[in-house]
């Protein structure tokens, strides 16, 4: 078509020749130009695109940033300006330990992140000396996930910056292919910062939702380690809920608090059921509840492994109810389908204890997830 | 490092607009004499060189325009959150914004019409849905 337009310029020219033969040369300057450097332009036009994202993704890092250190100074109330102890937290790693010989691997994770967990949670507690328990909690998850945003936005930095320095097509195709996937995850973290700084329930939450529901106005006790658990006389049976103790962010240890509450039952348990949030798949709808086996808890693993163990011990049955929402409403503050969806859960539930369980069994119902803004 | 990279991204973008505005100015020219080479009589050339203006004009507003979205997308938009407050006696039920320190089962103030404790049932927040939904 660009090749046949000159021609057709020059044809019917007349009195404008100049002009056609101008353009004439300017349509194959433009042909020619395109032949050779096709590639190259779809390579600016990429580094573009990256360029704007991360843009995006330094101004969320900064907010997320100004927005952790002004709650640290609202809650702390520290002495000194924080901002440079939160710079250096924000390049805190962690080493996660060798996998050659995997055997004996959960418990040296499980160290690890204990020491991980106490570290930073000291490190919160001298940034911000006036904070009680529940706003360290909360000021931990808020630093946490500006640290996520702030690791996001190094890596997208280092590739593009690669990219540019070397020119090669295939870096930066591959940083703009998983862009997308990447911008959503940090849009989620920057809401979760949100939400985190000023203690709201976030979507993770409907596990912690439900069991506090189901224990409210029962007497509480603390299992190890930050955990609740509560007797609760259930459609004939004794159920045990649990749940991570409310309302400051906090995920406590199902692994050990489940281990603990069965032994403490000699393993006389008739069926130990989680609720958790689930991840749906796009086309699902939020909120939407479904049932299955196993163990429905997410993290590094190390809780799963103790919880499946501790159940083969004792020879107890393992099912779930999850609620279906995507990653962005997991750590966003709670939707309300999501919000609604508790009293179907309630209703799963019970009906699991009718169908596998006798009366007067004990039955452990644990609500997994951070029980941020969710007391008991 | 960052100061590095952000100023790399600057210069990118000022060339990117420095583009613009000169495929604008080429624009501009080309109507103009597509404007003369009709009066002039030319029709045929004028016709070209007004459809090669238009189409530069409106590709370079495009461009513009795109830019200035991006910025705007910058902004995360927050729905509201809001606390349900409910009287657990005569179930007296209020919905207000969300306040620092609020949480699920908290206990508040008496109700105005029994003297018993009411209680945030639930914290939520709602999320208009902008996405179509699939015909699957
Ligand atoms: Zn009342």
């Amino acid at each position: 078509m660009l090749a046949v337009l000159p021609a057709v310029t020059g044809q019917l020219g007349g009195a404008g020749d100049s002009i056609s033969q101008i353009l004439s040369i300017l349509f194959y300057v433009i042909f020619i130009v395109f032949l050779f450097y096709g590639q190259r332009i779809q390579m600016y036009v990429m580094i573009r695109e990256v360029e704007g994202s991360l843009y995006k993704l330094k101004y969320i890092k900064d907010e997320g940033r100004r927005i952790a250190i002004e709650t640290i100074k609202e809650l702390g109330k520290p002495q000194t300006d924080p901002s440079a102890r939160v710079d250096r937290y924000l390049d805190y790693f962690t080493i996660s330990p060798q996998s050659m010989d995997p055997a004996g691997i959960v418990y040296k994770l499980d160290h690890i992140l204990d020491v991980r967990d106490t570290r930073l949670k000291d490190e919160v507690k001298l940034m911000a000396p006036a904070s009680d328990e529940v706003q360290v909690n909360n000021l931990e998850n808020t630093l946490e996930a500006a640290m996520a945003l702030n690791y996001i936005y190094k890596v997208v930095r280092h590739y593009y910056i690669q990219g540019k320095k070397t020119l090669s097509l295939y870096i930066i195709m591959q940083l703009q292919m998983i862009l997308p996937l990447v911008m959503k995850e940090a849009e989620a973290y920057a809401s979760a910062l949100k939400a985190f700084a000023y203690g709201q329930p976030i979507g993770d939450g409907v596990g912690p939702l439900v069991a506090a529901k189901l224990m409210h106005g029962y007497e509480t006790r603390k299992v190890p380690k930050d955990c609740v658990v509560a007797e609760v006389p259930l459609e004939g049976r004794t159920a045990l809920i649990m749940k991570a103790e409310g309302p400051g962010g906090n995920v406590g240890k199902p692994g050990d608090a489940i281990k603990a509450v069965i032994e403490e039952n000699k393993g006389k348990i008739a069926a130990v059921i989680m609720i958790d949030a689930g991840l749906k798949l796009e086309g699902e709808m939020v909120g939407e509840v479904a049932e299955g086996v196993g163990a429905a808890i997410g993290g590094p693993g190390v809780d799963q492994y103790k919880i499946e163990e501790a159940l083969v011990d004792y020879h107890i049955p393992i099912y779930a109810v999850i609620v279906k929402e995507d990653i962005g409403d997991a750590v966003s503050p709670m939707r309300k389908e999501i919000s609604d969806s508790v009293d179907k859960v309630i209703e799963r539930v019970k009906s699991v204890i009718l169908e596998r369980t006798k009366e007067g069994d004990k039955v452990i119902i644990f609500g997994v997830g951070n029980t941020i803004g969710i007391g008991q | 490092m960052s100061e590095n990279s952000s100023s790399a991204t600057t210069k990118i973008s000022t060339y990117l607009t420095m583009i613009v505005l000169i495929v604008l100015a080429l624009s501009m020219v080309a109507l103009i004499s597509s404007v003369n080479l009709f009066v002039g009589g030319n029709e045929v050339a004028a016709g070209y060189l007004l459809v090669i203006g238009l189409i530069a004009m409106a590709l370079s507003l495009y461009v513009m325009v795109q830019s200035r979205k991006r910025i705007a997308d910058m902004k995360i938009e927050a729905p509201k959150v809001m606390t349900t407050i409910e009287c657990r006696k005569c179930g007296f039920k209020s919905v207000r914004e969300f306040q620092r320190g609020d949480f699920v089962f908290k206990e508040l103030d008496p109700c105005q019409k029994c003297n018993e404790k009411m209680l945030i049932t639930a914290i939520f927040k709602e999320v208009r849905e902008r996405e179509k939904p699939f015909a699957f």
